[in-house]
């Protein structure tokens, strides 16, 4: 299970390597694989359209781009069932489309729009659905960490057999709620799997000043629990290893630490110049290991399709985001006052209304 | 654990009302909610085989088993977050505070979570915060807190505070039954305190969340407070009415959202106010309903609002000190005197 992604620094040296592809062992069968490709473009040409709608200024707030690192989302969310809960990063929108959240939804968040999700009261992928088993992050990283601890302490009294799965990043991992919620969880042996997303950057700070171990992975043995490290530009390796962590989980075995090596292409949202960052790194990122083309170079070396059909695929996925853009862009902003609702159950507590001063 | 030993256990169930202490009608409306409804569950540190560093979720964990009265490590933050997992999933947690000066450890999660999520994507999160709080017992900087003016600027968190045996088990009832994140601060000095023992109704009955309450009706001044409070209040205007002024006290037992109704009468009624409460004074809620009488009840004034409070500095823990900190009936008696010759 342990690969290793080339470093920044050990990067430019490798220009000439073969193209990348997959790990060539999986239990997917052809279908899935491409329902998984699907995905995986899907996320992003999403984002594409996100940047389109921003630089028309069409959205609200920032874009985040999770470029270059789509694969460890979307293989490791498509590992779950149904019921089982993710909650994301702001990269790992993958995850929350895997778990059913259609682009429509999306596009009207970030345009702050009526018909969003949170009806224009908060940004991006700040919200969450339930039903489809995703619980929404917040800005606080680490945060949901114990949340996610608690919904599994739920399922247990409520004798529900299912696995929670949570993604922090490399700068995330060094919150103290996130210590917290690991502990807890990994003493309680819940089935949370941990997806620890090595990008390389925490808004402009490399993971060197994060942390002091060289592998995420190393942590989980301060929890007592596995630690895996995958490579998190190969979907087919984030599918594999998260469905085994799974099952690791629901058997009870507990907690599980993975480490996704990936590489965030973009900075940390899109007005972001990434002066921190070296160009040719990038350059290299996009050319040798962009985890699109190396599932692509897969499915076509192994013939599960051809070129053609991944063309058909995304064509097929343009054609969904025509309209969900065009329904997102036909929402109404909401209604001012609607700012003072549901603070509180409304029915129990008035609506916070902007009081009348001196009412005499 | 073997159920003769549960059995043996089962000793440990509160009476159904009934005379009771303060820290007993907490205990008793905990344990009859989870009785009442399986969706309610205990977390806190040393809440299960401890019982509570104050026995208030004693014999719990033999009741109701470990899955749903949770030992948990030292980690305030995990507490709430769990709490707020849980209540996404339905369930009705009761997390507990080992004494409210530990809250600080849990403010993110409570005031960007817990506070945030019925605004945010509707998800409300119906859950009890609870615990310890309160000066007078010298227990120094880190275990005498007043922590209601940390949340009163968050929206989205009820923060109650009781002062009876009677209003604790209501309200502790009616938390538990709340939709929404409910903080509720226990005075830890009134827990076993004989003077506040009394018969409960053996029925099942809530008190209800944002209603204050008359504690002694008055004609000539009103005092506005909450928690151990009230009764340095009561005790005032037991002075007071020898020297011949009808003292009004009112218990807020609701700190968010505030009873501005209750409020607002009693300064109609007696247009004067001393507003006491045993946090510091700077930032204290007392602020607050000094600027909601005066925007809301100005021309029924006949003198200014008057604040008692705790002084503007960390608990002390020698009891010189912390006498000082804390407002006495001496300073009560002071304010109001000079508050009636205004």
């Amino acid at each position: 299970m342990k690969q290793q992604n080339p470093t920044s620094s050990e990067a430019q040296q490798d220009v000439n390597a073969p193209k990348l592809t997959c790990t060539s062992e999986t239990t997917l069968k052809p279908d899935g694989m491409l329902e998984l490709y699907r995905y995986l473009k899907l996320t992003r040409l999403v984002e594409e359209r996100l940047v389109n709608l921003y630089r028309q200024t069409k959205v609200v707030g920032g874009v985040f781009r999770s470029l270059g690192q789509e694969a460890t989302a979307v293989g490791s969310a498509y590992a779950l069932k149904p019921e089982d809960f993710v909650t994301p990063l702001i990269r790992d929108l993958g995850a929350v489309l895997v778990k059913g959240i259609r682009p429509r939804e999306i596009f009207a968040q970030y345009m702050a729009k009526a018909w969003g999700p949170s009806g224009g009261r908060d940004l991006n992928i700040h919200f969450g659905d339930m039903s489809k088993g995703f619980v929404g992050p917040i800005s606080h990283l680490g945060d949901m960490i114990p949340v996610m601890t608690g919904v599994l302490l739920a399922a247990r009294m409520q004798k529900k057999d299912l696995v929670a799965l949570a993604y922090i990043g490399d700068g995330g991992m060094s919150t103290g709620a996130f210590h917290e919620g690991l502990n807890f969880a990994a003493v309680q042996r819940l089935p949370l799997i941990i997806m620890a997303e090595y990008n390389y950057y925490a808004y402009s700070t490399p993971t060197s000043k994060q942390t002091a171990v060289k592998d995420l992975a190393e942590k989980a043995a301060g929890y007592g629990i596995p630690g895996h490290i995958v490579d998190g530009n190969d979907i087919i390796a984030c599918y594999e290893v998260t469905r085994r962590a799974a099952e690791y989980a629901r058997d009870g075995g507990g907690a599980v630490l993975i480490e996704a090596k990936t590489y965030r292409r973009k900075g940390h949202a899109e007005h972001d110049d990434q002066r921190y960052v070296p160009p040719e790194e990038i350059e290299w990122w996009e050319k040798n290991n962009d985890p699109v083309d190396r599932y692509e170079n897969y499915l076509t070396e192994k013939k599960i399709s051809t070129r053609e059909r991944l063309e058909e695929i995304t064509t097929d996925i343009n054609r969904e985001l025509d309209e969900d853009v065009a329904w997102a862009e036909s929402s109404p902003m909401p209604e001012a006052e609607q700012a003072a609702y549901g603070v509180f159950d409304n029915n129990t507590v008035p609506p916070a209304f902007r009081p009348k001063v001196l009412k005499r | 654990m073997s159920t003769t030993l549960k059995k043996e256990h089962r000793s440990n169930r509160p009476a159904r009302g009934g005379l009771a202490t303060f820290v007993e009608a907490i205990r008793q409306g905990i344990w009859e909610e989870m009785e009442r409804d399986a969706s309610v569950f205990c977390i806190g540190e040393d809440v299960g085989v401890y019982g509570g560093a104050f026995k208030v979720t004693d014999g719990l964990l033999d009741e109701f088993g470990e899955d749903r009265v949770i030992d948990t490590p030292i980690s305030e933050a995990a507490i709430v977050g769990a709490a707020c997992g849980a209540a996404l999933m339905g369930m009705r947690p009761v997390a507990e505070f080992q004494f409210i000066d530990f809250i600080s450890a849990g403010f993110d999660m409570l005031t960007n979570y817990a506070a945030k999520c019925r605004y945010r994507w509707g998800a409300n999160i119906a859950a009890v915060f609870r615990g310890p709080c309160g000066s007078g017992v010298h227990a120094g900087p880190f275990h005498s807190v007043n922590a209601e003016s940390f949340f009163l600027n968050t929206a989205g968190l009820k923060i109650v505070e009781p002062s009876t045996a009677y209003d604790a088990k209501g309200l502790i009832k009616a938390a538990i039954r709340d939709p929404d994140p409910v903080i509720f601060f226990e005075h830890k000095k009134l827990y076993r305190l004989p003077r506040l023992r009394e018969e409960l109704p053996e029925d099942d009955y809530i008190v209800e969340i944002g209603k204050a309450r008359i504690m002694r009706e008055g004609r000539d001044l009103s005092i506005i407070t909450f928690g151990a409070q009230v009764l340095t209040a009561l005790d005032a205007a037991e002075e007071l009415e020898k020297e011949g002024l009808d003292v009004e006290v009112i218990d807020l037992r609701t700190l968010s959202p505030l009873d501005k109704t209750t409020i607002l009468n009693s300064v109609k009624k007696t247009s004067k106010v001393l507003v006491l409460h045993e946090a510091s004074r700077t930032g204290g809620i007392g602020g607050e309903i000094a600027a909601i009488i005066a925007e809301e009840a100005f021309e029924w004034l006949d003198a200014p609002v008057v604040r008692v409070a705790s002084i503007d500095t960390p608990v002390p823990y020698s009891p010189p000190l912390e006498e000082y900190y804390l407002p006495q009936v001496k300073d009560v008696l002071d304010a109001a005197r000079k508050l009636a010759r205004y």
